[in-house]
């Protein structure tokens, strides 16, 4: 079983994410999901009245602004990253938190690497599901590689000059 | 200058344990090639022909003597003794080995230095006048804006990975020393009707394939706003910026595609929801920084017009280098002096570690222990007594510093080209050096005036080629090194890109090509025109009727 990690730590994965082809057909009932942008769009309605859980994930070209609205719906919100330099994402993470005020997870999918790991923890992911050919526990060090940070985020609304002392 | 406290301190140490763990990384293997690239790009770290280059930050080109002389230590150590300034205000080292580049930084930490954001597509060095503070034109001191602009950039969550690279530039003076026009986004400080300081913000400009002078999006943005502002433009590039195609990746491209109104409004819309957040900057925190840029300890002197004219009269070399190195200053008795980096056979911007050692001990006996780099690729001691002027220029000639061409067609802004940088299609400092051979008649020169002649050695304009009056870009025409030129650039104010001259030329034809456009501005210049006016007066075609006649 994949793991991932959650709130700084390493848990079992127990979401199902599913591909962009997948259609209304065969969903099973009580599992938990994570289904792509266009399927909840098309389909709110069947998928809210499932009994599992629900996330959906948006790829790197899709904007927050559309579920803006739904975001009452979601556990999970997994936004992908097709390569780790592709940093739009990091931009609809803080517009979910600090915008639209989404406290679910935020899951980083797809090239997810240690490296980056400390600027998405700052944008408000708290989920990452590390590229499978990584070790997740080796990557959970990315997230202190700084002690201090100058800017406001969605980790604390302060940039350090409201913050610093002395 | 900005002096780090424990948090500014604490962040580069973070980043060099973290770059050296990344590079142990790398080099174990347990980083693939193309996961550290952007990581060691972010460091300042290039894979260039022959070894790694390593660019060094030196924010809006600002250096205390201690830096200088780390900075010799690493080029002696681990370079082959010299450095060199970019176009950017930067240092860079083309011999440092990798595995040493960790050992580099941390030295580099001790006098509160660093590479971060130097390369790789993220918001980079911030570059300014590089007479500010002490400029006579002045408005505002632009350089708290700098610092308080790198510290919001440094390690920004959100914009670690842009589409492309992003540069900002900030004028505080009446002249646009910086080139803000040119940049991704340019900031001229203003005061409104009311005397409140403020920035007029100009977005899209640069130089690279797709030159542009950028567009105005706002006339008056209050100063407290400014780093909402930013955030705002900067998100509407990173999420609507093109990623399929790393030459339309520039938020230049994205601006001319929404049209600059367009952008404007998108960038008003985020805004709306960032203004007056907790990025709205207060007076404390720019008085914090501002108290880092008071005036030195200036005594009260009186200008030394007579005397200076006196010791001009007497030595013709001192009068030459008086003219062309030396600048006003806004204190009575001061100026402020160019040290050329531009001598005929030395690349143009480098600088030996001995050089960089006696730089550093000139500006402690002669400078309150600083100084600038220029994007002209030369330093500056910026607060000289002008009594001590004579002195000074003893010495400067010593060290091969003192050569009176600062603005001349020899003062060539130059890029490594093909002696070290991989994506050339041809070399340019020997065409630099080629072109100073020919002009070295420094009579004439003086009587040639104020000339910016520009070499990039290919498209991607390090060199800056656009925004030169004379511009040359190196070219491939079947696997050979040719050269194109153009005409009627200028970064300046009301900043204008080069137009062609026409087809390319052959290395050895160049010298003689700048002659027959030099002897075409003679010709027809009125009295006292510059280069630049006569060539806006009199357009292309003369000196393309010049050069290209003896083809035929
Ligand atoms: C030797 C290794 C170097 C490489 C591989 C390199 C590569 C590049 C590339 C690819 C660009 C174009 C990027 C774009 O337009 O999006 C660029 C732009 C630039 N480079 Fe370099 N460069 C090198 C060295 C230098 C040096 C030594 C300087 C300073 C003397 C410099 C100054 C600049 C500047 C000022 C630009 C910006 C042009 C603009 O405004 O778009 N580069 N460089
Ligand atoms: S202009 Fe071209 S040749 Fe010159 S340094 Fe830049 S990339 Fe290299």
């Amino acid at each position: 079983m994949q793991r991932i990690i959650k709130n700084d730590q390493l848990v079992d994965e127990t979401w199902h994410l599913l591909p962009k082809e997948q259609t209304l057909d065969d969903l099973c009932n009580s599992d938990d999901l994570i289904v792509p942008l266009h399927l909840w769009l098309d389909h709110a309605h069947a998928l809210k009245a499932r009994d599992g859980g629900l996330g959906v994930w948006l790829d790197a070209d899709e904007q927050v602004e559309e579920i803006a609205d739904d975001l009452a719906h979601f556990q999970v919100i997994a936004l992908n990253f097709p390569s780790f330099t592709d940093g739009r994402h990091y931009s609809s993470a803080r517009l979910l938190r600090e915008r639209y005020g989404y406290k679910g997870e935020i899951r980083a999918i797809g090239d997810v690497l240690r490296d980056q790991l400390f600027y998405m923890r700052r944008c408000g992911f708290d989920a990452f599901a590390v590229r499978a050919d990584r070790d997740p526990l080796d990557a959970l060090q990315g997230l202190k590689d700084f002690s201090v940070t100058y800017q406001a985020a969605a980790d604390d609304a302060r940039p350090l000059f409201r913050r610093r002392q002395g | 200058m900005y002096v780090y406290d424990q948090y500014d301190q604490h962040i580069i140490e973070d980043r060099v344990r973290q770059f050296r763990d990344q590079t142990r990384r790398f080099l174990a293997g347990e980083l693939a090639d193309e996961e550290f690239r952007p990581l060691r790009l972010q460091n300042g770290l290039y894979i260039q022909r022959y070894a790694p280059m390593l660019r060094v930050a030196v924010p809006y080109g600002l250096l205390s003597s201690t830096q200088l002389r780390k900075l010799a230590q690493i080029a002696r150590h681990y370079d082959k003794g010299y450095a060199h300034i970019s176009t950017r205000t930067n240092v860079q080292f083309n011999w440092p080995d990798l595995e040493d580049v960790p050992e580099i930084l941390a030295e580099l930490a001790t006098v509160q230095m660093h590479a971060i954001q130097t390369s790789g597509n993220c918001i980079r060095n911030t570059t300014t006048d590089q007479f500010a503070g002490v400029a006579k034109d002045e408005l505002i001191d632009p350089r708290p804006w700098c610092e308080i602009i790198r510290q919001w950039s440094t390690f920004h969550p959100e914009f670690a990975f842009l589409p492309r690279k992003f540069k900002i530039a900030v004028n505080g003076a009446a002249s646009d020393r910086a080139a803000i026009e040119v940049h991704d986004i340019g900031l001229e400080a203003v005061n409104n009707a009311a005397g409140e300081l403020g920035f007029r913000v100009s977005v899209g400009g640069g130089l690279g394939r797709t030159p542009i002078v950028g567009s105005y999006i706002n006339e008056f943005l209050p100063w407290q706003h400014l780093l909402s502002y930013l955030d705002a433009i900067l998100r509407v590039y990173n999420r609507y910026g093109r990623r399929d195609n790393k030459f339309k990746a520039r938020i230049k491209i994205l601006v001319k595609a929404l049209t600059p109104e367009v952008f404007a409004e998108r960038v008003n819309a985020e805004w709306a929801h960032l203004k007056d957040g907790p990025t709205t900057l207060t007076e404390a925190e720019v008085e914090r920084v501002g108290k880092f840029f008071v005036d030195p300890d200036y005594k009260a002197l009186q200008d030394q017009d007579a005397a200076l004219a006196q010791l001009d009269a007497e030595h013709p070399g001192f009068a030459r280098w008086r003219q062309r190195n030396v600048v006003a200053h806004k204190k009575p008795g001061y100026a402020a002096v160019t040290l050329s980096l531009k001598s005929t056979g030395v690349a143009p911007g480098d600088v030996t570690d001995k050089q960089l050692d006696a730089i550093a001990e000139l500006a402690d006996r002669y400078s309150f222990g600083e100084v600038r780099n220029s994007h002209e690729q030369n330093m500056i001691l910026a607060d000289v007594e002008q009594a001590r002027l004579f002195e000074l220029w003893h010495e400067l000639r010593e060290l091969g510093l003192a050569t009176p061409n600062i603005g001349l067609l020899t003062d060539i802004i130059c890029c490594p080209g093909g002696d070290f940088c991989s994506l050339a299609n041809a070399k340019s400092i020997p065409i630099a050096e080629a072109i100073q051979r020919r002009f070295d008649d420094l009579d004439y020169l003086f009587d040639l005036g104020n000339i910016d002649l520009n070499i990039s050695g290919c498209m991607n304009a390090c060199g800056h080629h656009h925004v030169g009056h004379i511009g040359i870009l190196g070219v491939d025409k079947k696997g050979a090194e040719f050269y194109q030129v153009s005409l009627g650039g200028s970064s300046g104010r009301n900043a204008s890109l080069g137009q062609i001259l026409g087809p390319s030329f052959a290395q050895d034809a160049m010298p003689d090509v700048i002659e027959k456009i030099i002897t075409v501005y003679v010709e027809r210049r009125t009295e006292d025109e510059q280069f630049l006016d006569t060539f806006r007066r009199i357009g292309i075609e003369p000196f393309k009727e010049r050069v290209y006649a003896a083809n035929h």
